[in-house]
């Protein structure tokens, strides 16, 4: 039996590419988590290369247990978004994952250009708390079973980002 | 493998913190769910432990403790257990080994690990939801989630 994402993407998510992809990808990861680090050069590279059939969302599945920085990075994510600047937030957290401490998260939002007092503020706030027990949950109920799991049009698929990318070229047409 | 609407076999194991935890320690209080898993340190028990440790606060809501089982010593368990936080009892099923796995019907015979396997047992101590996964694959909580969701629902 295949295992379905729910709830499917919607505007609650951070999505990058075609909002109306032929293939909606959808990444429930954690920032220090070393195996979604290592995945992110991968999928940017796809995203440039099949930017015209792709979507990408992320979803938030901090490992707290394992990665003591995951949870305040995440809401650090979130907390960007609420400015405009997820993405940029998402990236630069990729590519500093091993400095995710709270004076790290503040610089990191300085480099961006975030109103550092209301990103701090936001790191706090309760919606944002939230969002990353929302996307746990239903990471928790739609079968994720580590960092990264993705889904492809709903579906989970059992493989890293390397046979994700690989399936892609195999099965993307670009006109 | 035992199934759906199976009495759950009676049990007592020694976990991480070398006290001792039975099935029938949870009667007509909680909802068990049993993890067994093939051993402590390898990749996929490793991020299997993990995802389930993050996931206990779900587990709390839906009125159910979650049981790790392997045939690991308990001395192995704390060991892993120091290393990595876990927020649920690690089992020692050691000593006669695997005899509750058997009781399950989820040993492997040939590798002397563990099945990678899931049930739900429901307070009364029957078993409302069972599941085997291949060994390299993490089974995840959606299922046993459902099942729990279902059994939850028709209590109230």
């Amino acid at each position: 039996m295949s295992v379905q994402l729910k709830p499917e993407v919607g505007g609650q998510d951070h999505t990058r590419g075609n909002k109306k992809a032929q293939l909606e990808i959808v990444e429930y990861g954690d920032f220090q988590c070393p195996a979604c680090g290592d995945a992110e050069p991968l999928l940017e590279e796809m995203m440039d290369q099949f930017n015209a059939v792709l979507s990408l969302t992320f979803r938030n599945f901090p490992l707290k247990d394992a990665h003591e920085f995951a949870y305040g990075a995440a809401l650090a994510a979130e907390a960007a978004g609420k400015q405009g600047k997820y993405w940029e937030m998402h990236d630069l957290l990729f590519s500093n994952q091993d400095r995710l401490d709270e004076l790290h998260l503040i610089s990191l939002a300085e480099k961006i250009g975030l109103d550092t007092a209301v990103f701090e503020q936001d790191l706090r706030s309760r919606d944002t708390v939230e969002k990353i027990e929302a996307d746990f949950e239903s990471g928790a109920r739609s079968g994720v079973n580590g960092t990264p799991t993705f889904f492809v049009n709903g579906t989970r698929f059992d493989g890293g980002a390397a046979d994700l990318y690989q399936i892609i070229k195999e099965n993307a047409t670009i006109d | 493998m035992l199934g759906q609407n199976e009495k759950a076999p009676e049990f007592s194991l020694h976990a991480q913190d070398f006290n001792p935890v039975s099935l029938s320690d949870f009667k007509g209080r909680k909802n068990v769910v049993l993890l067994f898993y093939p051993a402590d340190w390898s990749p996929v028990c490793g991020d299997e432990i993990a995802v389930f440790s993050a996931m206990k606060s779900i587990f709390d809501k839906e009125d159910a403790v979650l049981l790790g089982i392997s045939v690991d010593s308990r001395f192995c368990h704390k060991a892993y257990t120091d290393a990595h936080q876990v927020r649920f009892p690690l089992l020692a099923d050691f000593h006669p080994k695997a005899a509750v796995a058997q009781s399950y019907g989820v040993y492997n015979e040939q590798t002397g690990y563990c099945k990678r396997a899931l049930f739900l047992i429901d307070k009364e101590g029957i078993i409302n939801w069972a599941y085997l996964s291949p060994d390299e694959i993490n089974p995840g909580a959606d299922g046993v989630l459902d099942a729990l969701g279902k059994l939850n629902g028709s209590n109230s």
